[in-house]
């Protein structure tokens, strides 16, 4: 979705990724059905949902954001394939060309015996390439020390809920917005929020 | 109770008989329930369970100690028995964190809501099982200072490979992957919640907490792909927490021993692995939530289905002892059919009766709906199928042993007091971990919980709608 800004610039107004520099402005909810229908009414007026930030997963947000289905799988899948491939190649290489060794006049390459293996570096391959693909998809690393988590309220983790819309585009009318913020009864808005 | 019919895709919750969630719950007040232990002083009661449990870690540590700077001539072993403590203590503790991953991942699959409030416990179990279950092959090596000859890794003595045909080394890759891929998951599961933690400590424990949460915030953009991990890594889980306790039933069904050579240890040792896991789940749950004052989240609900899934578990176990027996016997073989004879009549038959009566006869209880709901007989069964349990893994490790072919070379195997100052230990080790694991995250995922919550609610405005 494009638009054109006063100046006219063009950008993009609902990135996969939105910059915290941008204005947002968080609408502080303490229900989830509350949350859902909040997100649903800005959207038929046209306002730009960024994100919700809520304290636990609530289903068919994605949907209403409009988000793309994660390719998680994909990495998954991927990873697992390679995983094997690579654990079977080298225990055939192990037994056939660089060390083999005679047990109990068995073939060189007797291959059941080299499933296990096969089988749990598929595992482990799949399952850390997952997880380091989530946590490096999502930006979730150790914070230090002065490193301010982008938390919109601070009891997002808790019992809030919060809906961030996005200002900066064209169509965003103020007057408007403190109307629709008013008629979804919000508990608060956080006006301007911004990290750091 | 009522009787009435239950509609097909309820009855997965019907299973569980109790409530699983009592009292009137509010997202509010699962975070301060949830969070309560972790924020006020440590009780007198933990910190006597505590200093116990560090108390028999030391001990274990420092007769561990011991074994390496002396030799393994310290235990009881002998040249028949080769394999004594250390070995059944080994399938012992891996057979305990089975229980965890099941219940974290094939119940997620299997969409079982009673699993959400005692996951995350039984998920730390697994991980404190399999630490314990990793020390005693290392220390029945001998030289543990060798102990990275079980990795594949480019080195200078010739170009000398593993070998990947051999059951102790499926297990060296088996059990690696299983801890690596249990941590994984537990703290996946953690981060959230270690945010929500964090959200309300203050000072060092902020920092603390703030760091191990990876900069959580609870964007949907995360949850979205969060959820879509979780899943994931239980259909991982899944298949692996088979296969951990196939491989270990390997290092005996692919030896040619009499008693071990059979081609029902895979089965039956992932039934028993789930059997005894559910067990050690079951006596940690009930006194965690007395002590932490979870009774609300960990229902007799959670207790009950838990006690339904011993009694079939521990059924099949008889099943297994069973058609042991009777293949034993069937097979013709003499020394196969006098392997099973001296188990249950020779020198060790105390031990093999003892597994007979906790393991097939002590569940059996769990027939009636009383005895599932009470806690005395939940939790004395519960310690009782694994002494069971521990005894079943030395019957098979040492009888098969001690009496093979040849009677020339029959021998009796006792342990020392230092094989068994180390399985003290061990449980020194399991029960330090689980203390401080209690004492510093949250026992239960609030995101779970709240979740769960959230769809009864709204389950309930719908129908309220009709």
């Amino acid at each position: 979705m494009l638009t054109t800004e006063p100046g006219g610039v063009t950008t993009a107004t609902a990135p996969r990724e939105w910059s915290p520099t941008r204005r947002i402005h968080a609408l502080i909810f303490s229900d989830p059905e509350r949350t859902v229908q909040a997100v649903r009414l800005l959207k038929s007026r046209n306002f730009i949902v960024v994100d919700v930030h809520t304290p636990f997963p609530i289903h068919g947000l994605e949907e209403e954001l409009g988000l793309r289905p994660t390719r998680l799988g994909v990495v998954t899948l991927v990873a697992g394939i390679v995983g094997g491939l690579i654990a079977l190649w080298f225990q055939i290489w192990v037994h056939t060309v660089d060390w083999p060794i005679d047990i109990g006049g068995k073939d060189d390459l007797a291959l059941p015996g080299l499933v296990p293996v096969t089988f749990e570096m598929i595992v482990l391959a799949a399952a850390l390439a997952t997880v380091f693909g989530l946590l490096w998809r999502r930006g979730l690393y150790p914070r230090l020390e002065g490193e301010r988590v982008a938390l919109p309220h601070s009891r997002v983790t808790d019992d809030r809920f919060a809906v961030l819309v996005d200002e900066r585009n064209a169509r965003f009318d103020p007057r408007r917005f403190v109307e629709t913020c008013r008629e979804l009864e919000v508990e608060e808005v956080i006006e301007g929020w911004k990290v750091q | 109770m009522a009787v009435t019919e239950v509609p097909w895709e309820q009855r997965t919750e019907a299973a569980a008989e109790e409530p699983l969630l009592t009292g009137t719950p509010t997202f509010t007040s699962i975070t301060r329930d949830i969070s309560a232990p972790l924020e006020r002083r440590a009780s007198l009661a933990w910190w006597v369970a505590f200093l116990v449990a560090l108390s028999m870690l030391g001990l274990g540590f420092w007769l561990v100690v011991d074994t390496i700077r002396t030799g393994i001539g310290l235990w009881g072993l002998n040249r028949t028995v080769g394999w004594g403590f250390a070995i059944t203590n080994f399938v012992f503790w891996v057979g305990i964190g089975h229980a965890g991953t099941a219940i974290s991942a094939i119940l997620l699959l299997l969409r079982q809501r009673f699993r959400t409030s005692i996951a995350r416990a039984a998920e730390a179990m697994t991980i404190f099982a399999v630490m314990c279950a990793g020390i005693f092959p290392l220390i029945h090596m001998g030289r543990p200072w060798l102990a990275m000859w079980v990795f594949p890794y480019p080195n200078s003595r010739g170009a000398l490979w593993l070998n990947f045909r051999s059951p102790l080394l499926w297990d060296v890759f088996a059990i690696g992957t299983y801890f690596t891929v249990s941590l994984l998951f537990w703290y996946v599961g953690l981060v959230p919640d270690l945010a929500t933690v964090r959200d309300r400590a203050s000072g060092i424990r902020k920092r603390i907490y703030g760091w191990l949460s990876l900069g959580w915030n609870g964007s949907t953009r995360t949850w979205q792909r969060y959820e879509k991990a979780c899943l994931l890594l239980a259909g991982l889980a899944t298949p692996l927490v088979v296969s951990v306790h196939t491989v270990v039933s390997f290092d005996f069904a692919t030896s040619v021993i009499p008693g071990w050579h059979t081609t029902i240890f895979p089965p039956y040792f992932v039934v028993g692995a789930l059997f005894s896991g559910f067990a050690m789940v079951m006596t940690l749950l009930i006194i965690t939530r007395r002590v932490l004052h979870l009774e609300a989240f960990i229902t007799v609900g959670h207790l009950q289905a838990m006690a339904k899934i011993i009694l079939a578990t521990g059924s099949l176990v008889g099943v297994a002892y069973g058609t042991e027996l009777f293949m034993a016997w069937y097979s013709g073989n003499p020394y196969e059919r006098f392997t099973f004879f001296n188990r249950a009549f020779g020198p060790y038959a105390w031990a093999y009766w003892l597994m007979v009566f906790c393991n097939v006869i002590v569940p059996q209880i769990f027939w009636s709906a009383r005895a599932r709901r009470s806690i005395a007989v939940l939790f004395t069964a519960s310690i009782l199928v694994n002494v069971g349990m521990w005894f079943e893994r030395f019957n098979i490790v040492a009888t098969s042993l001690a009496r093979d072919f040849l009677p020339s070379s029959w021998s009796h195997y006792t342990p020392s007091w230092v094989e068994v100052g180390i399985l003290l230990g061990s449980f020194g080790l399991f029960f330090t971990c689980y203390l401080l694991f209690v004492r510093f995250a949250p026992v239960i995922s609030y995101h779970e919980v709240k979740h769960t919550l959230a769809e009864q609610q709204s389950g309930d405005s719908e129908h309220a709608h009709d």
